[in-house]
């Protein structure tokens, strides 16, 4: 998906029936209910790796899952679609003859996924005969029967459906009453709940939840439109996200307001519509070399793009060249020890472990405890992202626990952690003090237009606010703004970052990888941050 | 399980409406059987088959609308989607927008189904894999690749009285093929419904030879050059255009075919504001969507039971036809233009168009180009500008200098931006179109195509 694709789903009527994953649509109610006890599941997924075993799997693990999602969408000022929906089923993965093999199924009775695992078995048998790497896997310690939940306060699922409506309307009033002539609101409430077992003895059953709540506004008047989406950033949080908190906001002086860990969603819609008012009005960029500021909610699509990808481990040995593409950081980079990936001040962490993340979960989707790691430290190249069957071609023996997969029916692989650039360690500087050191640059607010080349060299961002830097000072909203440079160049231009306070956490929703394609949910962190002399391009064109 | 006949869904929907208790009640049962094969590094990686029916129900009581749906057939779930369905209508807050549904409709037919693609099994897959790794490996090249066979169906029944039903297969393949030193890199794809139609080996011919040609590339300034875009370098742009065509859109001021007022004048608030009817394009450029087309056939229904058939969006460079929702139709007081049902789900795919061009091939497209450059294919298209229809995007795997008539030397990657409004006022020359990603699109030669940077990417 497309991640983008997701805006497909707002632009739906009552007749256009386009369900967001496969699977049946429930009431509320049912969302909240209790699903299978640990036993019963334990024992189902039992039968799966015994059946994986008796027919010649070396290896097996089985995950039970069931998947609740509810999208809300309101346009304007009325509500198109309220969508429940569940999915249960359960996929078993094996190694037999040194090859992987995987089949899934929606019948949960011991006979359906006994057969499942025969059938992942017998899948693997057959394409072992194109086999030429047998499969290694990177040693786990069986983790016993194991439970955990995201922290939440309030699950999103058991919040009443007029109160997430009500605060739908108001967003949508708020931008209405403030200059925009259009607005889609959107409310995706995500619900995984989902047992993993394996024959190396782990039984580990995980309650993750996810939400997000994006807004998209268009103003339109004389000689044309302009567009404006929210600032509010996908969690790993419950409902509580949405209740307003002044602690979690910080103010760019002459710019923006960015959120932390609260979102004052009706906030950003009443200034989305006075800002798409500065928009209409705002003149175009001079194109030219510029410092930028990168505020957190750009930057980290920015991360995803230019450290995340490139450093997936599948990606770098050719796993996904016929899709996604391949990588610029080979393996021979990364053994140099000395690839200077950015400037000394850059150091970018790999993290599945970081409260209110989207990729928070205690272990991966093959029974590893999930953990943080440096990929790249003072500026150098230290590491990739990779999962079990993959360590050993780096020479490193335990695996990064970033395998996931997105439902029950497909299988699991090697997915992006949160990636996040640390703050400032030596001092908490602010955006603003950040900016004061600016002669003549560009503040960029929001995720834009983004656009990478198949091997992460080349890449041009747009984003949703620009403020023109002059002599240390924002000085008013410009337009037409995209930035082009190359990645190594990029982050070796990278010369100051504010710190831990001004630390923010955005992320995508729906990352996309992988034939089938599957999504991922992924965050990342970062501090405002400068680079200096950076290619700006003016994107204005006229056409008939 | 995953293909019911035309007689089994009428029965299975007959079932599901007898349970309704709502104003009105509409049921889409649609389900397919997808199997696939992926390999990289000149092995298989993974191999699977997966199969799916749902049917879903909406049901109303006035302006209420409540969606439910189920993959479990027995009559006790029938029913308890139906109740779920009624129970969200009575939830949910009026919708101003209501249209009711539409009662019984006439379909012409299509050609979309082939047996032989609903029957390919494992082996033939594996077959076809190999049929791109061995030779690659004879050549010391490295193979990834991706084959993907799909037979769906999809059954709509009223309670009015509408019923409609259509089965289509497709079969896709693509291959990365890219020398052992990364220093070159070749691609190919090919789809069709009949699944006979594809032979991998000699596609992947195709990506080999420029795998083996794209080795070593030169250096190009960036800037505007004459390019021959074979149809998938074109055919994301133009999808692109064709699926932002919307009227709602245009005619609220938000969309490249939004009409801004001349001084003086006032437009109208419930009438159409949009440029249907205006010169927009080369007169060249011609692009429609017919179900019945043997290259890209389509159900001949949309998504709500409406007929569908032939239907010209633009004629001659000019815009003819914008597609819009009922509910637009009656608010501007034009005819409802549906588009053909084209799947659903989140990742359905967008509208397969036909674009018309010329006789001549891509080899004699380039024979008759004394300088230009030849792209295999775009990638990582993003929209930069909704109002200019501006992207950006970047060449990929064969890039190649063409000078009196001949393909000189390999060339380094370029980002592009450009509106496909203006590429499409920029034409030399439209080949013979071909089928690719489920439309007909030609290889064109355009004239002024704007590359804004260089990639180092192979």
């Amino acid at each position: 998906m497309d991640r983008r694709d997701f805006v497909k789903l707002t632009g739906i009527g009552v007749g256009g029936l386009m369900l967001p994953i496969t699977g049946r649509i429930v009431s509320a109610a049912e969302l909240t209910q209790a699903g299978m006890d640990f036993a019963a599941k334990k024992s189902l997924a039992t039968v799966a790796l015994n059946a994986a075993t008796s027919a010649g799997a070396s290896y097996a693990d089985a995950r039970i899952g069931r998947y609740l999602n509810q999208f809300i969408t309101a346009q304007e000022k009325r509500v198109d679609n309220i969508v429940n929906t569940e999915s249960f089923g359960v996929g078993v993965r094996v190694i037999a003859d040194g090859t992987w093999g995987f089949a899934a199924t929606s019948d949960t009775s011991p006979d359906g996924v006994a057969k499942a695992a025969r059938q992942a078995v017998a899948v693997a048998k057959a394409n072992s005969k194109f086999q030429t790497e047998p499969v290694q896997l990177a040693p786990v310690t069986g983790a016993g029967d194991v439970q955990w939940q995201t922290p939440i306060q309030k699950n999103a699922l058991e919040v009443p459906i007029k109160e997430k409506v009500d605060l739908l309307m108001e967003v949508n009033n708020a931008a209405l009453d403030n200059g925009a002539s259009y607005i889609t609101s959107v409310l995706f409430q995500v619900n995984e709940q989902k047992f993993f077992a394996s024959t190396d003895g782990s039984y580990i059953d995980q309650d993750v939840h996810r939400l997000w709540a994006p807004f998209f506004a268009t103003a339109v008047g004389e000689g044309g439109f302009k567009q404006r989406n929210g600032l509010g950033n996908p969690v790993g949080m419950g409902f509580e996200y949405l209740e307003p908190d002044p602690a979690e906001q910080i103010q760019v002086s002459g710019a923006n307001v960015g959120y932390r860990w609260a979102y004052d969603m009706v906030r950003d819609a009443r200034e989305a519509g006075q800002q798409l008012q500065a928009k209409m009005k705002a003149r175009s960029v001079e194109p030219g070399k510029y410092d930028l500021v990168l505020d957190p909610h750009h930057l980290m699509l920015t991360i995803h793009e230019s450290v995340g990808h490139p450093l997936e481990l599948d990606r770098v040995l050719g796993y996904e060249a016929n899709y996604a593409g391949t990588s610029f950081a080979t393996l021979d980079k990364w053994r140099s020890g000395d690839f200077q990936y950015g400037s000394d001040i850059v150091n970018l962490v790999a993290d599945k472990t970081q409260k209110h993340s989207l990729g928070y979960v205690e272990y991966d989707d093959e029974g590893v405890k999930t953990k943080k790691w440096d990929l790249v430290r003072d500026g150098v190249l230290v590491n990739y992202q990779a999962i079990r069957d993959q360590v050993h071609m780096i020479d490193q023996d335990e695996s990064h626990g970033c395998c996931y997969s997105q439902s029950w029916a497909d299988v699991q692989f090697q997915r992006m952690p949160n990636v996040s650039l640390e703050p400032n360690a030596e001092a908490d500087v602010s955006a603003d003090d950040i900016i004061s050191d600016v002669e003549n640059g560009i503040y960029i607010v929001g995720r834009g237009s983004y656009s990478i080349d198949q091997q992460r060299y080349n890449f041009q961002f747009g984003g949703q606010l620009f403020y023109e830097i002059k002599d240390g000072k924002i000085t008013e909203q410009i337009e037409d703004v995209a930035y082009q440079s190359n990645t190594q160049e990029f982050w070796n231009s990278c010369v100051a970052m504010a710190g831990k306070s001004d630390y923010r956490v955005g992320g995508s929703f729906f990352d996309g990888k992988g034939q089938p394609s599957q999504v991922s949910a992924v965050s990342h962190g970062c501090p405002t941050t400068r680079f200096n002399n950076v290619n700006v391009i003016n994107t204005a064109r006229k056409v008939g | 399980m995953a293909i019911l006949t035309e007689q089994q869904a009428k029965d299975l929907l007959t079932r599901a409406l007898e349970f309704s208790q709502a104003d009105e009640c509409e049921c889409n049962l649609s389900g397919s059987n997808q199997g696939n094969i992926r390999y990289a590094r000149n092995t298989v990686t993974t191999a699977g088959e997966v199969s799916d029916v749902t049917l879903a129900v909406q049901s109303s009581f006035g302006k209420q609308v409540g969606t439910a749906t189920i993959n479990e057939f027995d009559d006790a779930s029938l029913e308890k989607v139906v109740r779920r369905s009624e129970e969200l209508a009575k939830l949910a807050p009026e919708n101003p927008e209501f249209m009711p549904i539409l009662g019984p409709q006439e379909y012409g037919s299509s050609p979309s189904w082939v047996e032989a693609t609903a029957n390919v099994t494992p082996e033939q897959r594996a077959t076809a894999a190999e049929a791109s790794i061995k030779p690659s490996k004879a050549d010391d090249l490295v193979a990834a690749g991706y084959l993907q066979d799909t037979a769906s169906f999809i059954a709509i029944m009223n309670s009015k009285g509408l019923f409609a039903y259509n089965t289509w297969t497709n079969v896709d393949f693509t291959a990365t093929i890219r020398t052992s030193d990364g220093k070159g890199s070749g691609w190919v794809a090919r789809d069709y419904n009949d699944v006979s139609k594809l032979d991998t080996g000699t596609a992947s011919a195709v990506a080999i030879r420029k795998a083996k040609g794209s080795r070593d590339a030169r250096e190009m300034e960036p800037g505007k050059y004459t390019v021959i875009l074979e149809p998938a370098a074109s055919s994301t742009l133009i999808g692109n255009m064709v699926n932002n065509m919307g009227q709602r859109q245009a005619d609220e001021g938000r969309s490249f075919l939004s009409r801004q007022a001349k001084e003086g004048e006032t437009l109208p608030e419930d009438a159409p504001r949009n440029r249907a009817g205006e010169k927009m394009f080369d007169e060249r450029v011609t692009i429609f969507t017919d179900p019945s087309n043997p290259d890209v056939p389509a159900a001949p229904f949309a998504g709500d039971g409406a007929p569908v058939g032939r239907t010209v969006w633009i004629d001659k460079g000019v815009v003819k036809t914008l597609p819009n929702s009922r509910y637009w139709a009656q608010k501007t007081g034009v005819p409802y233009v549906p588009t053909p049902f084209a799947g659903s789900g989140l990742f359905s795919g967008g509208l397969s168009f036909v674009m018309e061009g010329g006789d001549k091939s891509l080899e004699e497209l380039i024979a008759g180009t004394r300088r230009g450059v030849l792209v295999t294919r775009t990638w990582y298209i993003r929209s930069v500008d909704p109002q200019s229809l501006l992207y950006t995007g970047l060449t990929r795997d064969g890039t190649f200098y063409i000078e009196d008539g001949e393909i000189k030397f390999p060339i380094k990657n370029f980002r592009f931006n450009e509106s496909p409004i203006v590429m499409l006022n920029n034409i030399e020359e439209l080949g013979a179109p071909v089928r690719i990603n489920g439309s007909m699109v030609p290889p064109m030669k355009i004239r002024d195509f704007t590359f804004s940077s260089l990639s180092d990417a192979v």
